[in-house]
């Protein structure tokens, strides 16, 4: 029983791992930017499992982190290749067009932006929570749609990659392995923290808030900061979306986008370490391939999500490995 | 003359969004349901409106046939769906009511197709009138203000003068107890649903001749109409009545005169222009964010 808990995981890491190469002998090359959107997808949705799985914040404005991660490795990209001003100031291409400073950059924004607005939002429950993320997303969704410097509601298209030492970021297989081992090493992360103190209180946060503060602990600081860093995580994946198309506009934050990460999360098994990453795939190759046979496949896919609600709050993942584990 | 106009257009776009709202802030303030298909009933009610307008000639059909159109299938939703997540968090709310979204707009590209429908004014509504000081103003826009109005008032005396008003401040107040006195709830339930959406189609139909027709038309108005019920206080028609007008106004007064005011504080009136254009796309929400930090609940809260 022990052994066999195992040979799934390490079956599905190993076809995560020679994927590029089946691809490749399979003559199905084409499918490798959609898997490698699905890793990046799958690591947006994984932050936001983090606040809403775990800690029950219920934010449907999640793609607003990925639309400033994108953005600011987009708009950088795009003044250095125009070899433009950016702030009045001409910054050395070979240096700032590093992804090691871009997309740490692309972080700090979006935690920062998730540390000022939740210190607005976390003061609020319920509706109300659903309802203000909503409304800072839409903020700056606006806010983007109507900068004309940057193609305005058309967005901007790139032109080449970050680039980072001694890995090229232009060949698809090389970033394919990148956003895998980004994804894998943010996946660990979490199992880390949750399995801490810090997530601990978290998560207890999400059952039982007057309890947790019986107990001393002060639920606002443990929200605010897993509230960033899921934040700061989107925003990375955001970065990681933008250089993969080589474009960026504001459909990367639109509010369906908010709402399908939410749908990933759900769809994959919610609170549970690897439902997200398993949403994220499952939803965009059924959307591949349902859109072969017709075009009209959310006619199909909108009631399968009713569904899901309706009876199958474990998700996938709960379907597929927790077999009479629990309900 | 020209502020007076923008009032106009304001209070127009105000009470398009109260008919939106009114059912939305009922529904989530008796059932304690999010609905984020409310947007698909005016869509519905905008579709069913412009066919039945084009094929028969007559305006006043197609409202006789949207309107029943809008509510027969939000009470069928209702029914089949939405009464098994009353007692779910809002999370599921939130995301069954997504997967209806989706469901909508394809099922109406399906049987519409991808290009938008075009309604024309009815003859009757057409054409301006002069208003005091000269002041040209298009009919159809001021039947709308009419129309709203005229909603408001009837909401108002059907919740405080009759019975089936009654029942419902009940039901929002303690369900059990009045199931125990033996009102039907689950019907009851039902039939607010249906008036919400029913408004809904009826500012879908409004809607049809000032925009186009087009799937995914709800969308971007039920953004708005939930900025309307978190200003106004979830649950309470009279704050849906004044958080919509003053939304309405805020967003139009500022998408008319803050690239002007920019204008006279920037040097360069295209960056004006820029500036002005971005903040009035975000003044609602701005709005918004202040007066929840001033009244977290909003303007009327409901009673808990």
């Amino acid at each position: 029983m022990e052994v066999k808990k195992y040979i799934l995981p390490t079956a599905i890491l190993c076809l995560g791992l020679l994927l590029p190469q089946l691809l490749d002998f399979f003559g199905l090359q084409y499918l490798l930017s959609l898997a490698t959107r699905a890793l990046i997808y799958g690591l947006a949705a994984s932050s936001l499992n983090l606040i809403l799985g775990y800690g029950g914040l219920v934010s449907l404005g999640h793609a607003v982190f990925m639309g400033i991660g994108g953005y600011t490795a987009g708009i950088l990209l795009y003044h250095i290749q125009a070899g433009s001003r950016i702030l009045g100031l001409l910054l050395p291409g070979s240096f700032w067009n590093s992804a090691l400073i871009a997309w740490p950059l692309a972080i700090v924004l979006a935690a920062l932006f998730a540390l000022v607005t939740g210190l607005i939002s976390l003061r609020t429950r319920g509706m109300h929570f659903i309802m203000i993320t909503l409304a800072f997303a839409q903020m700056v969704y606006f806010f983007f749609t109507s900068l004309d410097a940057y193609g305005g509601s058309d967005g901007i298209s790139l032109y080449g990659r970050n680039t980072l030492p001694g890995l090229d970021l232009d060949n698809d297989q090389v970033f394919y392995y990148l956003c895998l081992v980004i994804l894998l090493i943010v996946l660990f992360l979490m199992h880390r923290i949750l399995q801490a103190r810090f997530g601990r209180a978290f998560i207890a946060g999400r059952e039982n808030i007057v309890r947790l503060q019986a107990l001393g602990i002060a639920p606002l600081g443990y929200q605010l900061s897993a509230y960033c860093l899921s934040g700061a995580v989107a925003g990375l994946a955001g970065a990681l979306l933008v250089n993969q198309g080589e474009f960026v506009s504001p459909d990367i934050l639109h509010w369906t986008r908010s709402g399908e990460l939410m749908v990933m999360v759900l769809v994959g098994g919610m609170a549970r370490l690897f439902g997200p990453v398993l949403g994220a795939v499952v939803l965009l190759f059924l959307e591949e391939y349902l859109a072969m046979y017709t075009d009209h496949w959310m006619v199909i896919f909108g009631p399968f999500l009713i569904l899901v609600v309706l009876f199958g709050r474990s998700g996938l993942y709960g379907l597929l490995f927790e077999k009479g584990e629990r309900s | 003359m020209l502020v007076f106009e923008q009032i106009l257009n304001g209070l127009q776009l105000g009470v398009m969004l109260f008919l939106m709202s009114a059912g939305l802030t009922l529904v989530f303030g008796i059932m304690r349901v999010i609905n984020l298909a409310h947007g698909s009933f005016y869509m519905i009610g905008a579709y069913v409106a412009a066919t039945v307008t084009a094929r028969t000639g007559s305006f006043l059909l197609g409202v006789a046939a949207a309107l029943p159109a809008a509510a027969l299938t939000g009470m069928l939703v209702e029914f089949l769906i939405l009464r098994r997540l009353y007692h779910r968090d809002h999370l599921d709310q939130v995301l069954a009511t997504f997967g209806l979204i989706f469901f909508f707009n394809e099922l109406i590209r399906m049987i519409w197709g991808r290009s938008p429908l075009f309604m024309e004014v009815p003859t009757r509504l057409a054409g301006s009138v002069e208003l005091f000081g000269g002041l040209q103003y298009p009919v159809y826009r001021l039947a709308i203000i009419l129309v709203g109005i005229l909603v408001a008032l009837f909401l108002y005396l059907l919740f405080s003068r009759t019975r089936l008003g009654m029942r419902i401040r009940a039901g929002a107040t303690n369900r059990e107890m009045i199931g125990a006195l033996g009102v039907n709830i689950p019907l009851l339930y039902t039939l607010i649903f249906g008036l919400g959406t029913l408004l809904a189609g009826l500012a879908g139909v409004m809607a049809g001749p000032l925009f186009a027709v087009e799937a995914g038309m709800g969308d971007s108005v039920l953004i708005l109409t939930f900025v309307v019920i978190v200003i106004g206080g979830i649950g309470s028609v009279r704050g849906a009545f004044i958080g919509a007008v003053l939304v309405g106004l805020v967003d139009t007064l500022a998408r008319a005169f803050l690239p002007e005011l920019f204008r006279l504080l920037l040097a360069s009136p295209s960056s004006a222009d820029r500036m002005g254009a971005a903040l009035a796309s975000m003044s609602v929400y701005i709005f918004m964010a202040l007066v929840l930090s001033v009244k977290p609940a909003g303007l009327f809260p409901a009673r808990e």
